[in-house]
């Protein structure tokens, strides 16, 4: 496992569907315990980025590193180092919140004992080990979302890719996910999360914004908000997000 | 890999209406089949028009009446109340003796016995009236071998199985339906609903290969189908007494063949299909219907007409209630069964070439 500094490195990534460009030219680093927003309008390439970086797709060009491995001959190897959540949870609703944690443990080959250990520590952390024998489709959704985030850590990757995590979410509870995801970072994993929610940008340490294919905008969102004399980042995106439908 | 195993039994152990289906669908249909809807006839009511009231046409009736299929209703006096016993609607048939029937048959005259049958109900009429005329045709020939031939000219031939069992025709069809259901139907809907809930991102992004994913998720089925079909077997052999004439290690190992080419069905339907619902109709539509209408398990396939018959050789079923058949009932060897095997081995490649071809596809976009 390398300890470098930076987490995810990305140079020059093209991805071209026929004559489509859904990624152009991008370049950016992630460092390691950094909260990184990836934003964009629906259709802007962030989903095909992501696809990428997670190594289900190869890249049409570019230099890519993710934990250290290359995205084009290590993609087991980056599997084995990356978290995954999306915002349908991908939990099984038929099965108990410790067998949900057994099962994934099981699929990055953690042992039973770690197995055991890990979900005992999570639901500590999370204050539900009152609820370790409920079947998941009984518990409140608040809930499955914080132990789908657990799931997602449990086999301690470098980094977790968040898919708009917080879909269809009240505001408390994305508050108290907000809490969750911080704690994460400063135990020093990498959090690489999208989002429509532009509050949850101003969580961010620094987030990207990109348009039609290209990274348009990155920096803190103190930084971005100065640059586009913006009072929030809803409204630096929008300014993006328009710049780009007059140009059309 | 056996965590994922132990998911997927869980899966089917924890939803009751899979469990049902899986294991009360067998056991239900064998003894439908078997018991209910039966091609046999018992104790059909029919009428006598016995217009010679001789001997010959006495022990006709009689013969008819103590062969347990036939249970006699009424007795006619005049030709024109046929229609009205008829209108009444309990009797099915009519036999009817021409004027001095006997006479005639010591003569060696050409006789003539009228067979009505109700034929709103054709199926039933059809066997009705070849029962009859078997039994008539079984008196003639015994009584006068010469004018056994003019008396009646109604060729029925009932080979492998003699008794006339309808349980024996519906078996091999109702293994093949229950395997095409539970293997490709919950193989289907099993992969969509991990689609649908998007733990099947979750397991891409994971270190599993997919090919670990895919036979994490059939491989119980094919240990639950198989139980299934055991499960016919023993009910066909103990409740029906149907015999297993040829190799039963022949007859399991084309049972796992079938097996596996109705999961790579369902794997193929699932990789069309995004949603449980789509698998679900899918699988209905393109799998079950055919399957009973057009596989020659309820109807003939000599029977349809020529476009139909062309299409049923597209049915992986129709091939496998041949080998069913040839094994179960006739005792054929692999010798008799080889060009069906093999038709059935590259459906199963066809299916999951495509399958893989699909599966790239949908990464690469």
């Amino acid at each position: 496992m390398t300890k470098a500094d930076t987490v995810i490195v990305v140079k020059d990534l093209v991805k071209k569907f026929g004559s489509f460009v859904a990624n152009d030219h991008l370049n950016f680093e992630v460092k390691r315990g950094e909260i990184f927003g990836f934003l964009g309008a629906n259709g802007a390439g962030k989903t095909t980025a992501i696809k990428i970086l997670c190594g289900l797709q190869s890249p049409t060009s570019g230099d890519i590193k993710v934990a250290g491995f290359n995205v084009y001959t290590q993609t087991n190897k980056i599997k084995q180092h990356i978290g995954y959540m999306s915002q349908k949870f991908s939990l099984y609703e038929d099965l108990t919140v410790s067998e949900n944690f057994r099962f994934y443990g099981g699929i990055y080959g953690l042992s039973n004992k770690l197995i055991r250990e890990r979900t005992k520590t999570l639901l500590q952390r999370l204050d539900l080990e009152h609820a370790a024998n409920k079947v998941l489709r009984d518990i409140p959704l608040g809930w499955k979302q914080k132990l789908a985030f657990s799931v997602a850590v449990m086999h301690n990757p470098e980094v977790v890719f968040l898919d708009e995590p917080t879909g269809g979410v009240d505001p408390i509870t994305r508050r108290q996910f907000w809490e969750l995801i911080y704690e994460e970072a400063n135990r020093g994993t990498t959090i690489f999360v999208t989002t429509h929610y532009m509050d949850e940008a101003e969580y961010c340490q620094r987030v990207s914004i990109m348009v039609d294919g290209r990274i348009e905008a990155l920096d803190s969102p103190k930084k971005l908000k100065e640059t586009y004399q913006a009072a929030s980042m809803n409204e630096v995106f929008i300014r993006l997000a328009r710049a780009q439908k007059n140009t059309e | 890999m056996k965590g994922f195993i132990f998911k997927e039994f869980m899966h089917i152990f924890r939803d009751l209406r899979t469990m049902v289906i899986l294991f009360g669908m067998p056991i239900a249909q064998v003894l439908l089949f078997g018991f209910a809807i039966t091609n046999e006839i018992n104790n059909a009511d029919i009428a006598i028009l016995d217009q010679a009231k001789d001997v010959a046409s006495t022990e006709i009736t009689n013969k008819l009446l103590s062969s347990g299929y036939f249970r006699l209703h009424e007795v006619i006096d005049d030709p024109n109340q046929i229609e009205a016993s008829f209108e009444k609607g309990t009797i099915k048939e009519v036999v009817v003796f021409e004027p001095h029937f006997a006479e005639k048959l010591q003569n060696g005259e050409k006789t003539t016995i009228q067979l009505i049958t109700d034929a709103s109900d054709p199926n039933t009429a059809n066997l009705i009236n070849n029962y009859t005329a078997g039994i008539i045709r079984d008196y003639a020939m015994k009584s006068n071998p010469n004018a056994g031939r003019t008396l009646v000219n109604v060729e029925t031939t009932m080979l492998y199985n003699p008794e006339l069992k309808g349980v024996f025709m519906f078996v091999p069809g109702t293994i093949t339906v229950l395997l095409m259901l539970v293997s490709a139907m919950m193989t289907s809907i099993s992969i969509a609903r991990e689609k649908e809930l998007g733990t099947m991102e979750v397991l891409l992004v994971s270190p599993l290969k997919p090919s670990q994913i895919i036979i994490g998720k059939v491989l119980p089925y094919v240990v639950l189908s198989f139980i299934n079909a055991l499960l016919i077997l023993v009910l066909a052999y103990t409740v029906f007494a149907m015999p297993i004439q040829g190799s039963l290690l022949l007859l399991l190992l084309q049972t796992i063949l079938f097996i596996v080419m109705a999961l790579s069905l369902g794997i193929f339907i699932s990789t069309v299909s995004n949603t449980q619902q789509t698998a679900m109709l899918l699988s209905m539509f393109v799998l079950m219907l055919p399957t009973i209408l057009l596989s020659g398990f309820i109807f003939p396939i000599e029977n349809m007409p020529l476009p139909l018959q062309i299409f049923s050789n597209i049915m992986p079923s129709k091939w496998f209630i041949i080998i069913v058949k040839n094994i179960m009932l006739k005792g054929l060897g692999m010798g008799y069964v080889w060009k069906e095997t093999l038709i059935l081995i590259g459906m199963t490649a066809l299916f999951i070439l495509l399958s893989v071809k699909k599966f790239n596809i949908r990464l690469n976009k």
